[in-house]
């Protein structure tokens, strides 16, 4: 995928300036592009060096296992099919909290490791389960407090305020994570409803999917 | 209100997440510093990567192929009070995470990092995660082929991050 797209700016850009006439233009763009990639990168040693820095602190003190703990609640309403005292939930909840400190880096082992304990749960390997589901809508979505990279490239880019997106974007953040347990939760349904006999719906969602699940 | 909270979020945690180590009698400075050793690494990491996106998107733009994809439907962003040049970065975002920080830093050179352009183009890239590469990553690693509902929920929810973070940002700076 990331290979196609790399290719079609090239192409369609080279193609472009060839028919306008103006194929130096390609030359220039390509070193001045490639001169803001280096500039950027290193106005992102500063920030990187100390965010990572300070969530060291926030990992060793505790912080990142409080608010696993203050997210308990929240989990177990979005995974009702996964037992209580599985050890998925400890994989889903570090995840979770380490995507909310923005620490990208120890979000997605936790979260492999999550997909891995739910595939224990999976009847049907090569399909993805209802909880697996969740668990990306999540990820996808991924709530971050801190922005810490786009800082950096505006306070690169000599911006007056470069702290002011931090609200905005937890805002959309949040609206976007909404629409994903939203859509989670109706396609879950819909496709709890599509695998079990139409008469006696269970008592609570857990047997729903477990029955689902044959 | 907004204003407030993102002045005060980063030196907030700034404050806080020291002292609450001290108080969990975490040696605070030399944790710090151990901590901050691989964010050298990190940042360099991603040199090749910028580069290459810069590169093909600074052609892109610079030969006139964007203006021509994103006239088509820049009256009707236009005409919604949105600014036309940030389309591109919600196709960009779920495709590909460094493609679209690429895109967000060309925006952000171009129109300036206090622009309206500008703020949208960093809230977009900062409030959501590249789709398509968590769901590569995290349904590769177990081996499941048939992802069901998982693209659709996260396409739609990138779909709604980029219109609220546009419609966020032309309210909260307009």
């Amino acid at each position: 995928m990331v290979n196609k797209i790399w290719l079609a700016f090239i192409l369609i850009g080279f193609a472009f300036a060839a028919a306008k006439g103006n194929i130096s233009a390609v030359t220039e763009a390509a070193f001045d592009g490639a001169t803001t990639g280096v500039t950027v990168c290193f106005g992102l040693i500063s920030i990187m060096v100390f965010w990572l820095g300070m969530m060291r602190l926030a990992e060793d003190s505790g912080l990142v296992k409080g608010i696993s703990r203050l997210l308990g609640p929240v989990v177990s309403f979005l995974f009702p099919d996964v037992p209580k005292n599985h050890p998925a939930m400890g994989f889903i909840l570090s995840n979770m909290s380490a995507n909310l400190l923005g620490l990208g880096n120890a979000a997605t082992p936790m979260g492999i490791r999550a997909m891995q304990e739910l595939q224990t749960l999976n009847p049907d390997k090569d399909k993805a389960t209802p909880a697996m589901c969740t668990l990306l809508a999540l990820n996808t979505a991924s709530i971050t407090l801190i922005p810490t990279t786009l800082i950096a490239i505006r306070i690169s880019f000599g911006s007056a305020n470069p702290a002011e997106i931090v609200g905005t974007t937890l805002m959309a953040t949040f609206v976007a994570t909404l629409a994903a347990i939203m859509a989670d939760r109706w396609y879950r349904r819909r496709y709890v409803k599509s695998h079990r006999p139409p008469v006696n719906p269970p008592a609570n969602p857990a047997a729903a999917t477990l029955t689902v699940e044959r | 209100m907004i204003h407030v909270f993102s002045n005060w979020a980063v030196p907030v945690m700034i404050a806080f997440i020291p002292l609450f180590a001290f108080i969990r009698k975490v040696p605070v400075y030399e944790s710090f510093v151990d901590g901050a050793k691989s964010g050298f690494n990190t940042a360099i990491e991603i040199i090749p990567h910028l580069v290459g996106m810069m590169v093909a998107i600074s052609v892109f733009r610079a030969s006139g192929a964007m203006d021509f994809f994103t006239g088509w439907i820049a009256p009707l962003m236009t005409k919604l009070g949105a600014p036309p040049e940030v389309l591109p970065l919600g196709f960009l975002r779920p495709l590909t995470g460094t493609g679209s920080l690429a895109f967000t830093t060309d925006l952000i050179k171009t129109y300036g990092a206090d622009s309206m352009i500008g703020r949208i183009a960093s809230t977009i890239q900062g409030s959501t995660d590249t789709t398509f590469y968590v769901l590569t990553v995290y349904f590769g690693a177990v081996g499941v082929k048939n992802g069901m509902y998982a693209l659709k929920v996260g396409l739609f929810s990138d779909v709604i991050g980029f219109v609220a973070a546009i419609a966020i940002c032309l309210i909260v700076f307009g």
